[in-house]
């Protein structure tokens, strides 16, 4: 810090005359420190002190409130061996199931959904002004209005089941949200149809910002319109990819508030994720340790995936 | 700048201060009681602090439900900033206690007999180490059958007395084609059911062995399994769509002549009330078939905290309001649920109200009172949820068979001890 504000005032000699610019330039040079400084503070606090606290609890024995006393590493003895309980499930062998399920879905439906949609779009159609924002605002609406609005619509008793009943077609049978079974797909339903528009805004943008001439170029040589998206306009949109994909991520591991607001848990919480694990454990169960070393579990999870698709994208922009 | 910032956090905190040591006359009460009749019930109490010239100030929590309400504790304990009193359940006011935070009301209790007048089985959460922390607000007792008269008449049912009795009740309901048994399905209902069937199918002393007393033996015995098995019976009279389903949703099934039957604790009559319906008339309130003589309960507590010595007054006198008879009488009457001594004259009750106030007299002198498994008060909530697990997988099919679902029990009830 002080090196940059020396140098850039060892440069400008004329500032050494008039001291109390000197001050100025100086306070000038650091104001993006200063004013970041609060953020990272915070951050390095609430994000990675209580990331390590968190690993510090799953190592205790810690019941309704942190106990400071290093136990053992039980807790992950009680999970890893929840794993492998299928029959009948446990909790934990529902809720990390449902999250691969839940993730792999969402993520790709999403995306293949969201491209499909943009490319659809970016055809130069009439009223595109007026259809971009209908896909988008679903994005604009809480998880718990979601999980409502889905819980509603399809539910046996209530919803769409009941009303093609009321129309005539009565062998119409769709209850997934009160089977164990299927209760996480209908998660996926609500969840796509929550973010797909966004990923489909996020696309557009990357198609609008493709330079014309490489297509036309490409039409000259002779490529087919698949050809084109295939080999040229999806390759260029690998930043976008990688953008979704990190929005995605995150909303299919935070999306506890969707869970509980859809299937209140599912039947016989067959709807579980590891976010609904942990809170459930943590605060209604009163096993905090637990509950941490599933959190920590969630994280390295995330790491796993997350930092070598961030390192093996980031790495081939050299400066 | 961070100068400026310190200065303006020590001149907010001061300020802070100050409020505190002016506010000596006031109340402030964590409750989730937001919601109509529950409300209006708690002003009851607000008005009776008023008059003795306390002001009453609401805790803030952000969602409204109990888990929220108990998080939001939770983060007060632990920041130090103690409210005078907390709405809690069962073992929550154990822990606190066991952590040191909970107040001291003994003298206050000697002074108003509470002693005598509360339950003992009560008094196992109310009292911490010879210390009464916490002062009973209600006690609801869960095994119940409430049932639609209309279509009780039509399908020319009576009382029924044993658990088969219920079954044969139930295939008449179902001729009659209306939805016999009127059940949410989540864990905490299908639980609360099973605690009345283990009570009916086992009766008292095993009930308390295995769901108070967590013993081993009896948690694996045929009378369990046997417990399972009627369970399993009971399911098949639900309808098709009831998993998920609140437990309101369930008792409005009853309201109107949908479904026949709800087993559900006493808070359920609040519903009934508040649809404009009579007891003995629109609707009747039976015990669960061979529960009649115990009762499985659970309690609403307001724990008092350990607060500075300038608001001990006012929780005390926030105790001895909530204790006091004619404020017992009015909550308990709105609420559903009985009074929390044994002492409070049953006049402003109706008929089932005053059956639940006679029979938790009967229960607390014949020693058949037990906590409610389900609701908390049988065992810590590792335990209950570990409980409740295990009997919604069964109801739900992830456990098929009831061999199987006693095994689980056992050792989820092991694994979460």
């Amino acid at each position: 810090m002080s090196t940059v504000a020396e140098t850039s005032i060892t440069l400008t000699p004329e500032h050494d005359a008039r001291p109390g610019a000197s001050v100025r330039s100086r306070l000038q040079d650091a104001l993006p420190k200063l004013v970041l400084a609060p953020s990272f503070a915070a951050s390095v606090v609430f994000v990675y002190g209580f990331i390590l606290w968190t690993i510090y609890l799953s190592f205790t024995n810690s019941k309704t409130f942190p106990s400071y006393a290093i136990t053992g590493p039980r807790a992950y003895q009680r999970l890893w061996r929840w794993t492998f309980e299928s029959d009948p499930p446990s909790s934990w062998y529902t809720s990390i199931t449902n999250m691969g399920i839940f993730g792999f879905l969402y993520i790709s439906i999403c995306l293949a959904l969201g491209l499909f949609l943009a490319i659809l779009l970016d055809q130069k159609i009439r009223g595109e002004g007026m259809l971009r924002p209908i896909y988008l605002y679903p994005m604009a609406l809480s998880f718990i209005v979601t999980g409502v609005a889905w819980k509603w619509f399809l539910d046996p008793g209530l919803g769409l089941e009941q009303t093609l009943h009321q129309w005539g077609w009565t062998s119409f049978h769709f209850d997934w949200i009160k089977n164990k079974d299927f209760v996480i797909y209908t998660v996926v339903i609500a969840g796509v149809w929550q973010a797909s528009g966004f990923i489909m805004a996020m696309f557009l943008a990357g198609l609008r910002g493709i330079d014309g001439e490489i297509m036309k170029a490409a039409q000259i040589d002779g490529a087919t319109t698949f050809q084109l998206y295939r080999r040229i306009v999806i390759p260029l949109l690998r930043p976008i990819f990688l953008s979704a994909l990190i929005v995605l991520a995150h909303l299919a591991i935070k999306s506890y508030d969707l869970v509980v607001a859809l299937t209140s848990g599912g039947p016989g919480g067959s709807a579980w994720l590891p976010s609904n694990f942990m809170y459930e454990y943590t605060f209604k169960r009163n096993e905090m340790a637990v509950g941490s070393a599933s959190a920590v579990i969630m994280l390295m999870t995330i790491t796993a995936i997350i930092v070598p698709y961030l390192y093996s994208e980031l790495r081939e922009k050299p400066r | 700048m961070l100068r400026k910032l310190l200065i303006g956090t020590a001149l907010a905190s001061g300020v802070a201060f100050a409020a505190h040591a002016e506010d000596v006359k006031e109340v402030q009460m964590l409750h989730w009681w937001t919601s109509g009749g529950e409300a209006a019930a708690l002003n009851v109490l607000k008005q009776d602090l008023a008059k003795e010239g306390f002001a009453w100030k609401d805790v803030p929590v952000a969602g409204g439900g109990g888990d929220a309400a108990m998080t939001a504790l939770k983060a007060m304990v632990a920041a130090g900033n103690y409210p005078t009193a907390s709405q809690m359940l069962g073992y929550t006011v154990l822990d606190y206690a066991a952590a040191g935070v909970m107040g001291d009301l003994t003298e206050t209790a000697i002074k108003e007999g509470w002693d005598k007048s509360v339950p003992a089985a009560l008094q196992k959460f109310s009292v911490y180490d010879g210390k009464w922390v916490a002062a009973p607000v209600n006690v609801h007792s869960v095994n119940w059958l409430w049932i639609n008269k209309a279509v009780m008449d039509k399908i020319g049912g009576t009382e029924p007395k044993t658990f088969d009795d219920f079954i044969a009740l139930l295939d008449k309901a179902k001729a009659a084609g209306v939805i016999p048994l009127a059940l949410g399905g989540q864990n905490w209902q299908e639980a609360t059911m099973f605690d009345s069937v283990v009570l009916s199918t086992g009766g008292p002393e095993f009930y308390k062995k295995a769901f108070n007393d967590l013993d081993e033996e009896s948690l694996k015995s045929d009378t369990m399994k046997k417990s399972f098995d009627n369970l399993a019976k009971l399911v098949t009279y639900v309808d098709p769509n009831f998993s998920g389903r609140d437990w309101n949703l369930a008792t409005a099934m009853v309201i109107k002549g949908d479904a026949l039957v709800q087993v559900m604790g006493d808070w359920a009559k609040g519903e009934f009330n508040a649809a404009k319906k009579v007891p003995g008339t629109d609707f009747l309130c039976y015990r669960f078939p061979g529960t009649d003589g115990s009762v499985v309960y659970n309690s609403d507590m307001f724990g008092m905290f350990n607060v500075p010595e300038d608001r001990k007054a006012a929780q005390i006198a926030l105790a001895t309001a909530t204790l006091s008879k004619s404020f017992q009488s009015a909550f308990n009457v709105v609420k559903g649920s009985v009074p929390a001594r044994t002492d409070v004259p049953d006049t402003d009750f109706d008929a089932c109200g005053k059956k639940g106030m006679a029979d938790l007299k009967a229960a607390n002198e014949g020693g058949t009172l037990f906590g409610s498994l389900a609701q908390g008060y049988g065992a810590p909530p590792a335990v209950a949820n570990a409980y409740k697990d295990v009997v919604s997988k069964f109801v739900h099919g992830q456990i098929k068979t009831s061999d199987e679902a006693v095994t689980q029990l056992v050792s989820a009830i092991e694994d979460a001890k």
